[in-house]
């Protein structure tokens, strides 16, 4: 039994219908156009599908997409608008990243410590993407920008 | 995949309402953490999901009179960020900031945490030594149940359906107290205990121990407690409280860990967080938060 429900994803009021077993995450890539959140896992503990769910990361694989209906995502897609944030040019510049696959997920998390808590230790920052799977570089070069960034602004 | 239909009832009678009627071919939602994946998986396969979130009472987190109100849908996110938690029961707050990771304390909850009942549990071990009632609610009525007999076996509770639990009520403990969590795991990070232990001391010299992930249910160390109750908490003192204690768990090998590295690791966690939770007692650290491990 399809259902409509209305996001509003990256600022936009967006209204879809959905079968009440389609992952949020599968709505979003497939049927909204938003390719940030990757499939990695599809049990949770990977990170690579997570978005801003009214403010906070969630693993989009392992929820509904009706149970999002009348909240607030935003998504990489969001986050930069308006240009690259500071924290993904810090990832640039600090080359964090190598195929890709893990960023949109660690962005997400990233995001969502430094709005709380803009000056982080370095213990707070392995925490906040300990739920985040990177198979290329090893987390010290995705650390290292974050912390960087933490210090200058 | 196979589908379903999903409602997301606002008041507790409407959901009590909607599973009198689909019965066992309905499933509660909260968080989903694990139940997503259950279905996913084919270990449930519901025809109808009762989403709970839409209840606005389950989302309490308050203190009442000499408990502290934890209501069903209160995120291990919004545990650890509550000070209310962090202040009175320590234990509970060091135990929620190891569950999983950040993204999925944000939707996990610690309701859908003890219904889950997996022996590895991160909750239940704090919740065992808080002496926690359970609340439960169904179109009889509700009732109380200390969570010492809520657990029954892996993934097995006293619950029957047609329950739903509303909430856990924790009573507030004596002024001066100690406590403390440790979990064991492979790595630090999002995985399972290996073992995990709570230990709460108070200055009338009453102990209370519980394990996690040794057992097939997070279990009590009773006889343990017993040898300690009213004993000054010295290193010979606890040397012997270890075998007392061994007698309460009964470990299996697994992916994670074998049958005696479980049992020896149980020791030794058992002997540091009684040193810490009685140093805490006399107000001296480790600070609540820091690794025990």
């Amino acid at each position: 039994m399809k259902k409509e429900i209305t996001l509003r994803l990256n600022g936009y009021e967006t209204t879809v219908a959905v079968e009440p077993h389609e992952k949020l995450l599968d709505v979003l890539r497939d049927k909204l156009g938003v390719k940030s959140p990757k499939y990695g896992c599809g049990r949770g503990e990977c990170g690579a599908c997570s978005v801003l769910l009214n403010g906070k990361s969630v693993r989009t694989c392992i929820m509904y997409a009706v149970e999002a209906d009348g909240q607030e995502i935003v998504t990489v897609e969001g986050l930069e608008q308006d240009g690259l944030t500071p924290l993904q040019k810090s990832f640039l510049s600090h080359n964090s990243f190598q195929c890709g696959f893990c960023a949109p997920g660690i962005i997400i998390s990233a995001t969502e410590l430094l709005i709380s808590n803009p000056h982080p230790g370095e213990e707070e920052i392995r925490e906040a993407i300990a739920g985040n799977l990177c198979r290329c570089t090893g987390y010290g070069s995705v650390v290292d920008a974050i912390v960087d960034l933490t210090r200058r602004e | 995949m196979k589908t379903f239909d999903y409602f997301k009832p606002s008041t507790l009678v409407e959901a009590l309402d909607l599973y009198e009627k689909y019965g066992s071919l309905a499933q509660f939602l909260m968080g989903g953490t694990d139940l997503v994946v259950n279905i996913d998986n084919s270990l449930v396969a519901p025809d109808y999901l009762i989403d709970l979130k839409g209840v606005p009472e389950f989302s309490r987190l308050q203190l009442a009179g000499s408990y502290l109100e934890i209501g069903a849908s209160v995120t291990f996110s919004e545990l650890v960020e509550s000070s209310a938690v962090r202040d009175h029961f320590p234990v509970l707050w060091e135990a929620s900031r190891t569950v999983a990771s950040n993204g999925v304390r944000n939707r996990a909850t610690l309701v859908g945490n003890i219904c889950s009942a997996v022996p590895s549990a991160d909750s239940a071990p704090a919740l065992l030594v808080l002496q926690a009632l359970v609340v439960v609610q169904n179109r009889a009525g509700a009732r109380e149940l200390p969570i010492a007999d809520f657990f029954l076996g892996p993934r097995r509770t006293v619950l029957v359906p047609g329950d739903i639990v509303t909430g856990i009520r924790l009573p507030l403990p004596p002024a001066s107290f100690g406590s403390s969590y440790i979990k064991m795991g492979r790595y630090d990070g999002e995985d399972l205990a290996q073992v995990c232990v709570a230990t709460f001391v108070n200055d009338e010299g009453a102990v209370r121990i519980a394990f996690g992930a040794v057992a097939p249910k997070p279990v009590r160390a009773y006889e343990a407690e017993e040898f300690l109750n009213g004993k000054v908490l010295a290193e010979g003192v606890l040397e012997q409280a270890v075998p007392l204690a061994m007698k309460s768990i009964s470990p299996i090998s697994d992916v994670r860990a074998s049958k005696e590295y479980r049992l020896h690791i149980s020791g030794v966690l058992l002997k540091r967080s009684l040193r810490a939770s009685s140093s805490r007692l006399q107000g001296k650290g480790p600070e609540y938060g820091m690794s025990l491990v």
